[in-house]
């Protein structure tokens, strides 16, 4: 019952996703839900069948002869620059014209009346090739002496060599650390209507339209102001679609200038995986010396990074694994090291916690290493070398760590988890000896918030209010599943005090907000939030001095109340207020900014202030595992985790858990496999294999810290959600490799590689029981 | 009788009938491309995902039944005389939810929203089956649902939160079941059904007869049952199939008999279907049917398919060849009948002649005495095709081993007997020894390939640690062999 006291759908209420009915009833539209306009053509690429080699012809009479084909695209199409590098490399080619760098790369468009007659036509096509020696992961890269693709980061702190050669401990190891794929529900698409004046107007599921405009306009040879871009929601994202749809944005650009009518592009599944962009896979070599008790003493970690055949992000994604090496823990002497390699692949990209989690996880390796060379818990490690207070609080990147919350979260995990007696029964069971092992393990999780591209800490917002009071919002970010539109229209419902019911989300469009920046980095809410925030307070303002003027009462007299305004002791309906101010002229629209304080980086120097917070969080997970098969189960999992004070706990708890079920899946069952020509193999649901509801843990407790609140001045003092969580799945990976160290009587460290597959853990259990045997 | 030139199935609400339909043509693109009802998605193209899920019904044995099938591999022409319901028909008029829907709001079971309809199908196919079902039920239910966004957590408190969501038996679907009887009556004409289009042809013969007869005059046909694979070279291999002869209609092909000796089963027989009373009489193969794909593809592949296609990878086989069974194959009038381990010659030969179909697989029925056991090894849990399945069969006379079949998928190119395991075994008197021995000597059994499902090595030593397994569940301290999901 709806009461005069507070509003419908305010911040920090348990508000459904805006969508959510139009999910369930299936009237929410995606891209290829789409009505087309009259003759829309169909566009399909062409990709390769060779990971490297010399095109030496490319006969595409058959193609361009198929039933329903309308004509061919190639590199010689492009009238501007054949060119889609996200960093300006000039290192990507929508089509490349002398040679192939991936199987899957794709080569050419074809464009026909109906998507299955282009599809047909493309599989048409006769390529010539001189085949050229390929390098498909890191190792085999540096072997073969293959560039970086980018210029590597050094994090440097301390006097490593000094630290490490008079540490009583030392260890030395490396660790695979897989990619993953985004398996978005929703594929890669766009639509592309030519306009007046070689215009054009792109419908498509990009997290960045900014940057979907500037390369099309950059393919195009245009400015881009004749480019616009839309987006109402995707069909999930996860970083797959911030720099990977420009492609299939250019395609359809392209020809439907050429063609001038509409032109749709939609790879089928297999296509999609095998021409897109995944998670880094990492291979790491690390060094720790440490003290008897435990105590880290000096870290020397190389990261070297799967990056495909272009930089694409992985600059900023090989930097987040360095800034994420040292996870929660302090390291007093350091030095990180990445090496961005190319390979013959296809060119990773972002993924949820963007080179983050591949960083992080090889802090968790750290810990269980001293942890089983000493015999103890790993909990009891980690507490040991948590960030702490004066001289033990500086990151590798020479940041202060200044909102530290991770004991405390630890601790009240421990106690509501009790840890500690299911620890101990744990161990009761693995001491019977039978085939059915079980492990536990607590990890943390400490996350840097904010772009480490300083400059796409920016948003903008575009509010208006209607005169008959209802309001339209309109920002930077975009909508993929996470809940961005709800939390902004929350913030605006709560600045004007009226129900969630009278804000309109609307679809993102580069026509309305200008120069956004990706939604990524778990940034959105932050940055669209208070953007959003800003313009409602400058139409606040100038109703509020309207108010005052109008009624003759004082500023400070003038309240937004629910659905209302009081001024003096009169109050109005908010619809009513708004007409008398429209009346009046008063401007009821207006373009909010943002621009994220105090933070910044100097590359060159490895040092600056990156981040503007962070968010903390922890998980215990519980496994059991068949020692005969490598099988196994998740029993078990609470998490709490860290969102400062929650614009929406239900929608926090949604991508809390989602998260966590995607990070279990990165190191568990997600595996993409290359086959030794260089084709991905795992290009498709029926082979790579992403969590089901089976998967899940079935005892799942998630809990938010409520007295937890961001210490700087975010939305409502709210933290960023997306990420973070993702690297709490590292807990089942930990408690899988406690499980395998029990068949040795957990004197040696697994040194699971990941995914930690039904094959790794077998394979493991067999090695361990050799060597001690 | 001359054969119909079109078919005839209920969408929603309205009756269609359709003359220009391809062997090929798949029900989601008609849903999407020619009716616009794009409630439903392409997630994958190959039953994987689940993002295309619709309730298709069927006259069964005299009753109207909706199951949930996987709309991108599922024919159009296989539509003939069913009931299709897709999300667009679950809110009532007024546009008021459906309780399915309801409760996945309530429970914010949506995040991207892209897989939610597929979810929402899928447990209103649960719901009318089972209105209280038990997590395990959920979870089984849901294998065939990809989604990336929630986790899961929220859909499982969904469907859970259903049973208290008023009774299925009000449901509109239920309300209005004779209805729709009658009305798939009335397109039931008994009649063959041939369509095509632009030369893609499609034949749904009248009955068993029929399609001896049909297939004696094009031998080279596809025979399509579930589709399940057949959708894939369709879908992903854009590989003809024409002239495609339907059998999954053909309620002579759907007969399970239960006698003394056997249970026989018809070549039609979906595996959902085959699940209850091929586990009543094996226990063993409750889990193991399971997780055999997900629940859609259950519903839509046939035990018959799965053998047919003569896969090395194929779920059935194995277990059913250590059961020691037999099928019948028919051409024209004549059958002949032969052991399942003898139809698998080589990669992709099978003893199959032109013009001749699989139309019945027997499995004896064992005494008391015999040990079952039918494992199945996948990367994931569910959902997921084998890099190991093995049935096992062990006569155990007086402490002594006196009979073995055991049989292997995924170890080689066809579903293969352990020969030599066998030997190393019969005759030994029961202990870890022998089965130790048997795992030894499976390594001369087989030697596998390394893919992407699992490395030759590992692939291997599972195989042979199912030696032990068996020995430990099968022995006197039963001890826990095996993952059970608490």
């Amino acid at each position: 019952m709806k009461d005069n006291t507070s509003i419908e759908g305010a911040v920090s209420t348990d508000l459904k996703h805006d969508s959510a009915e139009k999910h369930v009833t299936g009237t929410a539209s995606y891209i290829d839900d789409l009505p087309l306009p009259e003759n829309t053509l169909h566009a399909y690429l062409g990709l390769s069948d060779v990971a490297h080699a010399r095109i030496t012809g490319m006969d595409l009479s058959a193609v361009r002869i198929a039933p329903g084909v309308v004509g061919v695209l190639t590199a010689d199409d492009i009238p501007g620059s054949n060119d889609i590098s996200p960093t300006g490399l000039n290192d990507e080619p929508v089509f490349p014209t002398d040679k192939v760098q991936f199987w899957g790369q794709p080569l050419f468009a074809v464009v026909a009346k109906t998507r299955d007659a282009a599809r047909r036509a493309a599989a048409l096509a006769k390529m010539s090739y001189e085949k050229l020696p390929h390098a498909l992961d890191p190792v085999e890269a540096i072997e073969k002496g293959y560039p970086h693709v980018t210029a590597p980061l050094k994090l440097e702190r301390g006097t490593v060599a000094d630290a490490m050669a008079n540490a009583p401990h030392r260890i030395k190891g490396r660790m695979h650390v897989g990619g993953q794929d985004h398996m978005y529900l929703e594929g890669h698409i766009a639509l592309a209507l030519p306009g007046e004046d070689g215009d054009v107007e792109v419908y498509t599921s990009t997290q960045n339209p900014t940057e979907a405009q500037h390369m099309v306009a950059h393919v195009l040879g245009v400015p881009s102001n004749a480019v616009v871009i839309s987006v109402r929601r995707m069909g999930g994202g996860f970083g797959g679609k911030e720099t990977q749809m420009n492609l299939f944005c250019a395609v359809a650009a392209l020809a439907a200038k050429k063609w001038n009518q509409a032109v749709k592009i939609r790879p089928d599944r297999d296509d999609d995986m095998s021409a897109t962009g995944k998670r880094h896979d990492f291979v790491n070599d690390y060094e720790v010396g440490f003290d008897e008790q435990g105590r880290i003493l000096a870290v020397d970690g190389t990261f070297a990074a799967r990056c495909g055949f272009s930089s694409d992000l992985s600059g900023p994604v090989t930097d987040r694994a360095l800034f994420h090496a040292d996870n929660a823990y302090f390291y007093p002497n350091v030095r990180l090291r990445s090496r961005p390699m190319k390979t013959n692949t296809v060119s990773n990209t972002a993924f949820r916690g963007f080179g983050g989690p591949q960083g992080l996880i090889i802090a968790e390796r750290i810990i269980e290493e001293i942890a089983y060379a000493l015999g103890k818990d790993t909990l009891e490690i980690r507490r040991l070398n948590f960030y702490g207070d004066d001289g033990r609080d500086v990151t590798p990147y020479h940041q202060k760590v200044e909102d530290n919350i991770m004991p405390r979260v630890v601790d009240e995990l421990e106690q509501s988890a009790d840890y500690q007696a299911r620890r101990k029964a744990v161990l009761d069971h693995n001491a019977k000896g039978g085939i059915i092992r079980k492990g536990i393990a607590l990890t943390p999780v400490k996350f840097g918030i904010s772009f480490t591209a300083t400059w796409f800490n920016q948003a903008g917002a575009l509010v208006h209010v209607y005169n008959d009071g209802s309001i339209h919002l309109n920002h930077g970010g975009t909508e993929m599943g996470q809940g961005l539109n709800t939390k902004i229209a929350q913030v605006v419902a709560s600045a004007f005090e009226v129900d969630f019911a009278r804000v309109k989300i609307t679809k993102t469009t580069t026509e309305k907000v200008p120069n956004t920046s990706a939604t990524a980095a778990s940034s959105g809410s932050d940055l669209n939030g208070m953007a959003a925030r800003d313009a409602c307070n400058q139409i606040k303002a100038r109703l509020i001095k309207f108010a005052s003027d109008t009624w003759n009462v004082d500023e400070a007299d003038v309240q937004f109340t629910p659905d209302g305004v009081q001024i003096g002791d009169q109050t109005h309906a908010f619809p009513d207020f708004i007409k008398q101010a429209y009346m009046a002229r008063v401007q009821l629209s207006a373009a909010g900014f943002y621009k994220t304080p105090k933070i910044h980086w100097d590359r060159e120097t490895g040092t600056g202030h990156p981040f503007y917070y962070f968010a903390y969080g922890a998980a215990v997970s519980e496994v059991s595992i068949d020692t005969l098969t490598g099988e196994y189960q998740v029993d078990r999992t609470d998490i709490l985790h860290d969102v400062g004070r929650s614009l929406n706990p239900a929608i926090d708890k949604g991508q809390i858990e989602g998260a966590f079920i995607q990070g279990m899946g990165w190191l568990t069952t997600e595996e993409l496999w290359w086959d030794k020509q260089g084709q991905l193999r795992t290009h498709a649901p029926s082979t790579y294999k992403i969590p089901l509801a089976s998967d899940r843990p079935r005892i799942f407790n998630v809990s938010i810290p409520e007295w937890s609140e961001n210490r700087e001045p975010t939305i409502k003092r709210s933290k960023a959600v997306g990420e973070p969580p993702f690297m709490l799945g590292v807990s089942v990976f930990e408690a899988l490799s406690m499980a395998v160290a029990s068949v040795a009587d957990y004197r040696e460290c697994p040194r699971l590689n990941s995914p930690a597959t039904p094959e790794c853990i077998l394979m493991a259990v067999e090695r361990l029981k050799h060597q001690t045997a | 009788m001359t054969a119909r030139k079109e078919i005839r199935f209920i969408l929603n609400d309205h009756d269609v009938a359709l003359q220009a339909v391809g062997a090929s043509d798949t029900v989601l693109d008609y849903l999407r491309l020619e009716r616009r009802l794009t409630g439903t998605k392409e997630g994958c193209a190959e039953g994987d995902c689940g993002a295309c899920t619709v309730l298709v019904g069927r006259m069964h044995e005299g009753i109207l039944r909706y199951e949930a099938v996987n709309a991108c591999i599922r024919f159009l022409a296989t539509l003939d005389g069913c009931h299709v319901v897709t999300v667009e028909h679950l809110s009532g008029a007024s546009g008021s939810l459906h309780p399915v829907q309801q409760a996945m709001v309530d429970c914010h079971g949506s995040q991207c929203g892209f897989c939610t309809p597929g979810f929402v199908m899928a447990l209103y196919a649960l719901w009318m089956q089972n209105p209280d079902p038990s997590e395990d039920e959920i979870e089984t239910a849901l294998q065939g649902n990809l989604c990336r966004c929630t986790g899961y957590a929220p859909i499982i408190r969904a469907a859970q939160t259903l049973s208290h969501s008023g009774n299925p038996a009000n449901d509109f679907l239920m309300r209005e079941r004779e209805t729709i009887t009658a009305r798939l009556a009335d397109l039931a004409d008994g009649r063959r059904v041939e369509v095509e289009k632009n030369g893609d042809r499609a034949i749904l013969p009248a009955d068993v007869d029929d399609l001896a007869q049909v297939l004696a005059e094009n031998p080279k046909a596809t025979i399509i049952a579930g589709a399940t694979d057949v959708g894939l070279w369709v879908t992903k291999f854009l590989r003809p199939v024409t002239p495609a002869i339907f059998i999954g209609h053909l309620e002579g092909l759907k007969r399970i008999d239960v006698t003394d000796t056997h249970i026989t089963i018809g070549a039609g027989v979906s595996y959902s279907d085959s699940q209850s009373p091929l586990t009543e009489a094996y226990p063993h193969l409750a889990e193991y049917w399971n997780r055999i794909a997900g629940w859609q593809v259950r519903n839509m592949g046939t035990v018959g398919g799965n053998i047919a296609n003569g896969s090395p990878i194929g779920d059935a086989p194995p277990v059913l060849i250590a059961l020691g069974a037999e099928i019948t194959l028919r051409h024209g009038q004549s059958q002949r009948r032969i052991l399942l381990e003898d139809f698998f010659i080589d990669y992709g030969k099978q003893d199959r002649a032109p013009g001749e179909f699989l139309e019945s697989i027997h499995i004896p029925l064992m005494p008391p005495d015999s040990l079952h056991a039918a494992y199945k090894i996948s990367k994931r849990r569910d959902e997921d095709i084998s890099s190991v399945a093995a049935g096992f069969n062990v006569t155990v006379v007086e402490g002594r081993i006196t009979a073995a079949t055991i049989a292997y998928g995924g170890m080689a190119a066809t579903p293969k007997r352990a020969a030599q395991a066998e030997a190393a075994i019969v005759g030994q008197a029961w202990g870890e020894a022998a089965f130790i021995a048997a795992g030894a000597a499976l390594a001369n059994d087989f030697t596998p390939l390394t893919d992407w499902r699992a490395s030759a090595e590992y692939r291997l030593k599972s195989a042979q640690n199912l030696f032990r397994r068996f020995y430990l569940e099968k022995g006197e301290s039963a001890q826990p062999a095996r993952l059970v999901r608490a």
